[in-house]
């Protein structure tokens, strides 16, 4: 035998034949078309019997795009692929469905918001100007937005985050549970109960509003999302690292600072950005504490401020065009703020996670 | 310096299940002792006892004696810690830290440990690179994370971390159950050359490989599910695999056990 190589000697199969694996089936863009069909047929069913209510168009539409990929793939192919294509048209109206909000939302916020939005906006405070003539600007709610969740970020941000470490790490037995118990309920807690609460204490001890006081009321708020969030994102952390790291030699708490929060440090921004992101639109407390400012304060701890939110809710009290216009480019600037805020922690969450190149 | 590892009377619980009981036995320096045994044994389990691994898993907790040249583990002012620096450890599953590169994960030991002098670091780490047999696999991509390599080479690099530390036992459970025949035979010529330096105990479901690379060789069961694990007995690699003096370790050696 010398060192042949082994050869398959059987005939390679003649021309490819359809057997009883291959069907008849529908080209990858029927469901394109069927969509397309759907939103025709709907609008001429519109248009004909004289509709007046496009939400009316849209729902006839999204039934008719379900019904013809019904139909026309149980008669082209069979029942299972008809049961296939129902359910991912469902998955695409539900889809649409929800984006149609959001969409018109961000659409509406920008078209309105665009027309008072400028540099001199963004630079100056109302004061002297009166809700009734156009001018002024949110220089003053934004500081106050700025300093209020600065400060509650600052407060929260370090409890929540060694509050799930211990819930993760160390605790067990009763205290876990009671605490585990508890940020379960403050979770749940209504931002005007937090203001309240903050409230009764400024009352107590006889003090004047100001932003930080506010800010006591955000960090109730944000602190028990920052918990659960990091929680979530310790027990993500494979137990397998922190045996390594304690095998060698390593004591638990340099293990939890140097290999469990790093691994997880990504998510753990998120949650954090998720949780400023939820308290800068808050109002309430802004309005019992913070009382409201028309003027450029830029000193937390002494004397009323504005904020975003409390900005918005005073424009449109005031009712006139020039109000409502400046009420909508507020709006426009906390959604920027807000959206802004989310691209630094997707930035940070890539930059810091756990790589798997080469 | 390897060291000498005796355990006397050592049983081992996990919260109200005794997981091994009464284990005794003698691990001599500079060789390798492997443990063989079905699953649920407790190999693992008694293993993790020798450095103080198996109290990190809730409930667990440890009666008995485990010797290290004369120092109890388990005694009252003993750190857990310090124990685990003498004492170092290598997982089933290849588990290096996803947020360092390789150099980083080799010198975490020391690094996380606080105890090196900053212009060593590139030695220890080269050293323990070419003592796990890696260095030249990896000597050019240093900053890269460490689980962008195979898993052959991660094991590696989870060993060269482990003896980056120096320890004086290298503990490994079932180093090489993850891996292919290739990377289990880079890894068990690596055993035979680390226990010149080190004392080795390895557990392993390959009885090839226990035979291959072990010096001495320690056969536990149990008597039935839910039974703590014991040690049945422990002899030279040779006479475990040849002439075994109790008959349930022939019976699990040559396949007419379970």
């Amino acid at each position: 035998m010398s060192n042949a190589v082994v050869q398959d000697t059987r005939p390679p199969a003649s021309a490819p034949r359809k057997g009883s694996l291959s069907r008849r089936g529908l080209p990858r863009w029927a469901g394109a078309a069927f969509g397309a069909a759907g939103i025709a047929l709907g609008c001429g069913i519109g248009l004909v019997f004289g509709l007046d209510s496009k939400v009316q168009w849209g729902l006839i539409s999204a039934i008719l795009f379900v019904l013809i990929s019904y139909v026309a793939t149980s008669v082209v192919e069979n029942k299972r692929q008809a049961k296939d294509r129902v359910a991912t048209s469902l998955v695409w109206v539900c889809f649409i469905l929800a984006l149609v909000p959001l969409v018109s939302l961000l659409w509406t916020t920008i078209k309105r918001g665009s027309k008072a939005l400028s540099g001199d906006f963004l630079s100056h405070s109302m004061n002297g100007v009166t809700g009734f003539e156009p001018g002024g600007g949110v220089y003053h709610a934004l500081i106050g937005t700025l300093e209020q969740v600065g400060i509650a970020t600052v407060i929260s941000a370090p409890l929540g985050l060694l509050t799930a470490v211990y819930l993760v790490e160390y605790g067990k037995g009763a205290l876990a549970k009671a605490v585990t118990f508890f940020v379960d309920v403050m979770t749940g807690i209504p931002s005007i109960v937090a203001g309240l609460f903050i409230l009764t204490l400024m009352l107590m001890f006889e003090l004047k509003p100001s932003g930080f006081m506010g800010s006591l009321a955000l960090s109730i708020l944000m602190m028990p999302v920052v918990v659960r969030s990091t929680e979530e994102m310790l027990k993500l952390v494979p137990n397998e690292l922190r045996e390594a790291s304690l095998a060698l030699g390593v004591p638990k708490w340099r293990t939890i600072l140097k290999v469990v929060l790093p691994t997880a440090i990504g998510g753990i921004t998120t949650g954090v950005m998720l949780a400023i992101a939820r308290i800068a639109g808050e109002t309430a407390p802004i309005m019992l504490l913070v009382f409201g400012s028309q003027l450029i304060n830029t000193n937390p701890f002494d004397g009323a401020q504005s904020s975003l939110p409390f900005y918005i809710w005073e424009q449109y009290r005031v009712g006139s065009d020039a109000s409502y216009d400046r009420g909508w480019a507020a709006a426009l600037v906390l959604i920027a703020f807000v959206m802004i805020l989310n691209l630094v922690a997707r930035g940070i969450a890539r930059w810091k996670a756990p790589k798997t190149g080469r | 310096m390897a060291k000498r590892i005796d355990v006397s009377g050592l049983t081992a619980y996990y919260s109200s299940h005794k997981a091994i009981e009464d284990i005794s036995m003698t691990v001599e320096p500079r060789s390798v002792t492997a443990f063989i045994g079905p699953s649920g044994c407790g190999k693992s389990t008694f293993l993790r006892t020798l450095n103080r691994m198996h109290e990190v898993t809730p409930g667990g907790r440890v009666e008995g004696k485990v010797l290290l040249d004369d120092e109890n583990l388990y005694g009252k002012d003993v750190d857990p810690v310090a124990v685990r620096r003498t004492v170092g450890m290598v997982f089933q599953r290849p588990n290096p830290f996803p947020t360092m590169s390789i150099f980083d994960n080799v010198a975490a030991g020391l690094r996380l440990n606080g105890s090196y002098k900053k212009n060593q670091l590139a030695d220890v780490v080269e050293k323990s690179l070419k003592g796990a047999n890696l260095w030249n696999e990896v000597k050019d991509r240093l900053n890269k994370p460490g689980s962008g390599l195979s898993g052959g080479q991660q094991q590696r690099l989870c060993i060269a971390r482990a003896i980056a530390v120096e320890p004086d036992v290298l503990l490994m459970d079932e180093p090489c159950s993850a891996l292919d025949p290739i990377s289990t035979l880079a890894i068990e010529d690596l055993i035979g050359e680390l226990k010149e330096r080190f004392t080795i105990v390895i557990v392993t479901h390959n009885m090839q490989q226990a035979a291959r690379v072990s010096d001495r060789t320690a056969f536990f069961n149990l008597a039935a599910v839910g039974q703590p694990g014991r040690l049945i007995e422990i002899d030279e690699t040779e006479r475990i695999f040849s002439n075994p003096s109790v008959q349930a370790t022939e019976d699990y050696i040559s396949g007419r056990f379970g």
